[in-house]
């Protein structure tokens, strides 16, 4: 019998127990080459593209760490980023700090005041299930977009509050932003490969699997929610963070966006929900996408409608997002090819639920 | 041979009424005793109270010694008391090696949770050869097997079965309970619950009959197998020789 064992092929390249040696090189190279395109690539209109991506990356991986392996569609996020925004604004502001290379030190503190505001916000949502949730996260949304218009204390409501100005040459200026935001892509990415590996992983996929099934086995379903939704607001206030100083001033509407919601998600779905590195490709892919049409073609909104239709055709032909897709069919096809020449018992199992005789079950003991 | 699990005086049920009443039945360590009784008579209720799903009323519940009535399942499961649930208690998105390593996902050290897994594929063949699969993809007795590979994962001092042959065809089943045989003789204590008489009395070195949440008779395997009313109200008024479906 050939076993399914060798022609194993994870839905997720980057999931796996361990990586493989090409799989390290490959990686390797693609942070390299990461490292090194904005001093290839110098125009500042690719740049700007390329530092927008790559926060997507981390805020698409840092939603999907939560409610790709949970379940949970969380559809708030912009709460946690519009709030790095503003913590970063602040710390800023209050500390006299001049625009540079150190104020990117701010970035994590904003990360985790971030994730301080997702303790309170995740602790009142996650006692909803399904839709209840998703619309409990839309609601805080915008209570928090309402609360940045109002706060003025903190946000200089719709006046906007302004940031440090960075003494870089327009030449070079995208670049400590395009590094910076590259260095919290590659830890939210790390950090999901990390929680994806660990036992608190496979808790979250249980959770998603089966919340109460998991709870009867002794997962402590809302700790491990809880943890793993804060982690999240931290990732994505860093990300939050790195935008308001990009833009130089931040406002109630840019900081707290439903856009963002929406693109971060749909990113994950695109890539492949609950994977690795379906986030990373499908923000790679989506976002170059989004601003080269914003660029291309000014009239306003072009890009949502090309995104709703570009979704649509996903969710039609790969409802799994592209990652799985392609990994159903390569493992399709070794299957076929390996099965081509083995006994017809070789083939699958009976759908589940039915009963098989014991020629089925006899290979699966060893007494 | 000393208890490793007692209950005692044991009321417990749901919603205020009671299935249990006044309960009290022993798990020698190093037995399979299994739990038999019709419909309705409170086994899986017994497995629920084991496993700190259900807090009992009245009554306590001691493993090695110590009061575990009251502590969670989480608890419980700390304590070494493993169950495999009445029904398909996979997760059928994940696969069948996250499955089993869901079993350990109380153990912190990776390492050992490693060698634990490569224990148990050599004892399961099936977590090797459909490891990347979905759970969801196997047969009926395939699930079992999976479930049992599960349990073992935290190296269970008591493995609590509820119904372990339900929804098994008579070969299949045959496997399964060759599978228990095995855990047993690994040096494992079995507590199982079992509507089918016949395959539960085969593997008992301790039965128990329950009938309206209470203890209606408790000896040996052989002695309840050859009870002539145990005969005549579950196996059809015959005895139990033919208790595993023969082997091809």
């Amino acid at each position: 019998m050939a076993s399914s064992a060798s022609l194993a092929v994870p839905a997720d390249p980057l999931s796996g127990r361990g990586l493989s040696m090409v799989r390290r090189v490959l990686l390797g190279a693609l942070v390299l080459f990461a490292i090194v395109f904005p001093f290839v690539f110098t125009n500042p209109a690719t740049t700007s593209i390329a530092m927008f991506t790559l926060l997507y990356v981390g805020a698409s991986s840092a939603w999907n760490t939560f409610s790709g392996f949970t379940g949970y569609m969380a559809l708030g996020n912009a709460v946690f980023y519009g709030s790095g925004a503003y913590a970063f604004a602040n710390l800023a502001s209050h500390l006299h700090l001049n625009g540079g290379m150190g104020i990117f030190a701010l970035v994590p503190v904003a990360g985790l005041i971030a994730g301080l505001v997702a303790l309170p916000v995740g602790w009142l949502a996650l006692r909803t299930r399904r839709h209840t949730f998703v619309v409990i996260t839309i609601a805080i949304f915008f209570i928090f977009q309402l609360l940045a218009y109002n706060l003025h204390a903190l946000t200089n409501g719709s006046s906007g509050m302004s940031l440090p100005i960075p003494p870089w040459d327009a030449q070079t200026y995208n670049t400590y932003f395009y590094l910076a935001a590259l260095v919290v892509a590659v830890v939210a990415v790390a950090v999901a490969w990390v929680v994806r590996r660990s036992s608190f992983g496979l808790e979250l996929l249980a959770i998603r699997d089966d919340e109460d099934r998991a709870l009867g086995l002794g997962v402590r379903t809302t700790k491990v929610k809880l943890a793993t939704f804060v982690l999240t607001g931290f990732l994505t206030g860093m990300c939050g963070a790195i935008y308001a100083y990009y833009l130089g001033s931040i406002y109630p509407p840019f900081a707290f966006e439903a856009i963002f919601d929406v693109t971060i998600a749909l990113m994950a779905f695109f890539g492949g929900l609950g994977t690795i590195s379906g986030p990373v490709i499908g923000a790679l892919i989506l976002e170059p996408v989004q601003q080269y049409i914003t660029l291309r073609f000014t009239a306003g909104g072009f890009s949502l409608i090309a995104f709703g239709v570009l979704f649509l055709i996903v969710i039609r032909f790969m409802p799994e997002g592209i990652v799985p897709s392609l990994a159903g069919v390569l493992r399709r096809r070794l299957r076929a090819r390996a099965e081509g020449g083995a006994s017809p018992q070789s083939s699958d199992s009976p759908p589940p639920g039915t009963t098989v005789s014991a020629a089925g079950v006899a290979g699966g003991v060893r007494s | 041979m000393s208890a490793l699990l007692e209950l005692q005086g044991v009321w417990a049920g749901y919603g205020g009424s009671d299935v249990l009443r006044d309960l009290t039945f022993s798990v020698p360590a190093g037995s399979v005793t299994c739990v038999v009784g019709p419909n309705g008579a409170g086994k899986s209720t017994i497995l629920r109270v084991v496993s700190g799903q259900v807090t009992p009323r009245k009554g306590t519940v001691t493993f090695e010694g110590k009061r575990i009535s009251g502590l969670n399942p989480r608890q419980i499961l700390g304590l070494g008391i493993v169950q495999v649930a009445q029904s398909h208690s996979l997760f059928p998105d994940m696969t069948v090696r996250e499955n089993v390593e869901m079993g350990g996902f109380l153990l912190r050290d990776r390492a050992e949770v490693a060698r634990r897994l490569r224990q148990i594929e050599d004892l399961f063949p099936i977590v090797v050869d459909r490891a990347e699969d979905k759970a969801g993809a196997l047969s009926g007795g395939q699930q079992r097997l999976v479930e049992f590979a599960r349990c073992l994962m935290l190296d269970p001092k008591l493995v609590v079965l509820d119904e372990p042959s339900m929804g098994l065809d008579p070969k299949t089943l045959k496997n399964v309970l060759q599978q228990v045989r095995t855990m047993w003789e690994d040096g494992r204590t079995i507590l199982l619950v079992e509507q089918n008489v016949r395959a539960g009395l085969s593997l008992a070195t301790r039965a128990v009959v329950v009938e309206s949440g209470q203890v209606r008779l408790e000896g040996t395997g052989s002695e309840v197998n050859s009870n002539p009313e145990i005969a005549h109200l579950y196996l059809g008024g015959g005895t139990a020789s033919a208790a595993v479906p023969a082997s091809d």
